[in-house]
């Protein structure tokens, strides 16, 4: 006979009706958007907020991706806002009063090729001046780094060398916006679930408010933060998007002891993993290369990306797949976000962030809360905004973020 | 794993194939004329609608012909598979077209 359940442990966040209006409404309830939300609490002193989440908080990608966290991007823009993030990282479970298990445990981003080595070095340079913490590290250095990693020269594409940030990590996603919620809901920022978008209210070119399937509200500001919808959100509001919606999966193993005390992650065999502190061993890759919503992709790319997994951690070979899934991420024309101003007045869009979102999770909050609560860019999104695409001043992260796009 | 039909050599994997995003973009016809806003619609902005897609496919490890899907990005299901000129304007056109529409 089956014991009674235990009691369901009290609840972080309430699940409150929408009122007829706020003063703000952020659309979209993953780790993005409440990071908006509570910046926009937090720093400028606004609560009367709604998040309006379409399915359960954070179910989208917020559960989904690999939960690495890391600032050693190439160019000045990205280097500011990922550094940024990850001070603010280094800070948040103290100011949020939650251990979401933030562990520093570095990143090693492998060389397989002379070009690799001379990206990799340009790129440790180029962090370096920007006061972010990479080093340059041969085979050996790497091997000591994690044991695990298969550094023979004899194998199709040897490791050459990596770089190294020490400060780079993982921190368990869920509990992340766990924090967040239940900080907002303290703060009395309503935390709306079951909660579809399906149109714009608007006065002219600017928007008052948003249709949804429970019912309009009336939104001083409104601020897109859907991540791969933001496209289907901002054809309802009128305007385009430079994004494209791709599937990216992601995989775990059954539980093993500690074995893989850091995270890896190569372009060119291309697969990144570490090991949750759970057990599982956690693997990403590339998207597949068809537009699509549906939260699946096709299991050749996971065979690929096992494929590397095993070349790189030999250890590996005997390890089970437990589960495999997908999320919809919005790839940009450049691989860099686009934070700022939409054509519609009072509409700010947060999205593009494509395969590398969740370590941006607080400076995507800090800076999009700023520009929908001053209707100006902060100086950190200020270089992200829509117009770069018609300036042509791309802040071109493929091939230079340390990862394949 | 989709399994696409190519006009030329039957069902093949998704594998054999290479994606081209949106379908029916042509090359503006006289690009010096373009402003800075144009050009970036033609670009850098596509259609990305959740529900049915025009879209190209190469199959480029088989007769590495160009040829135009139109597949629903929700379901994967493949809709339409043709050459030249959509076949049904009213599922080959799924996107905004009423900003930066070239045809």
């Amino acid at each position: 006979m089956a014991d009674l359940p235990p009691a369901h442990p009290t609840w972080l966040w309430g699940n409150p009706d929408p009122r007829p209006s706020y003063d703000a409404v952020v659309v979209g309830g993953g780790g993005h958007g409440l990071a908006t939300a509570y910046y926009l609490a937090r720093n400028h002193g606004l609560t009367n907020v709604a998040v309006l989440e379409k399915g359960w908080l954070a179910g989208g990608n917020m559960a989904r991706n690999t939960t690495i966290i890391r600032s050693n991007y190439l160019w000045d823009a990205s280097a500011a806002i990922y550094e940024f993030a990850l001070r603010l990282w280094e800070q948040l479970p103290e100011e949020l009063d939650y251990d979401f298990l933030f562990s520093q445990r570095g990143v090693l981003n492998l060389a397989h090729t002379p070009q690799d080595v001379r990206e990799a070095t340009r790129r440790v340079n180029a962090n370096q001046l920007n006061g972010i913490d990479a080093q340059w590290l041969d085979p050996d250095e790497a091997a000591k780094v994690c044991p695990i990693l298969n550094v023979s020269p004899h194998v199709r594409y040897p490791v050459l060398g990596a770089t190294f940030q020490p400060r780079a990590g993982i921190a368990k996603h869920d509990h992340v916006a766990w924090a967040f919620a239940r900080a907002l809901d303290a703060m009395g920022v309503h935390l709306i679930q079951n909660c579809e978008v399906t149109g714009f209210v608007k006065d002219g070119d600017r928007v008052v408010g948003v249709e949804t399937t429970r019912g309009r509200i009336g939104a001083g500001v409104v601020g897109l933060v859907a991540a791969g919808h933001s496209s289907v959100l901002a054809r309802m509001a009128g305007f385009r998007l430079p994004i494209q919606s791709h599937p990216l999966q992601a995989l775990a193993s059954e539980l093993y002891e500690p074995v893989h005390p850091t995270v890896v992650m190569s372009n060119h065999v291309h697969v990144y993993v570490s090991q949750a502190h759970k057990g599982e061993l956690v693997m990403g890759a590339g998207v597949d290369a068809y537009n699509g919503y549906g939260q699946r992709g096709a299991f050749h790319i996971i065979e690929h990306q096992m494929a590397a997994a095993l070349e790189l951690f030999p250890i590996f070979g005997r390890a089970h797949l437990l589960r495999t899934w997908a999320g919809i991420v919005d790839v940009s024309p450049d691989a860099s976000p686009i934070i700022g101003p939409t054509p519609v007045r009072n509409l700010y869009v947060n999205c593009g962030w494509g395969t590398g979102g969740f370590k941006a999770t607080p400076s995507a909050g800090w800076v999009m809360a700023h520009t929908m609560a001053t209707g100006e860019p902060h100086e950190l999104n200020r270089p992200f905004g829509l117009e770069r695409f018609i300036t042509g001043a791309l802040v071109d992260e493929h091939g230079a973020a340390a990862v394949a796009h | 794993m989709l399994l696409l039909t190519c006009p030329w050599c039957g069902p093949r994997d998704e594998t054999e194939y290479r994606y081209g995003g949106q379908a029916h973009v042509p090359h503006p016809e006289d690009p010096s004329a373009l402003s800075d806003e144009e050009w970036a619609e033609y670009l850098f902005f596509r259609d990305n609608p959740s529900g049915p897609f025009a879209e190209r496919w190469c199959h480029s490890v088989g007769c590495r012909r160009w040829f135009n899907v139109v597949r629903d990005t929700r379901t994967y299901e493949i809709l339409a598979v043709y050459t030249g000129a959509a076949p049904d304007s009213s599922i080959g056109r799924s996107g905004d077209s009423s900003i930066g529409a070239h045809a």
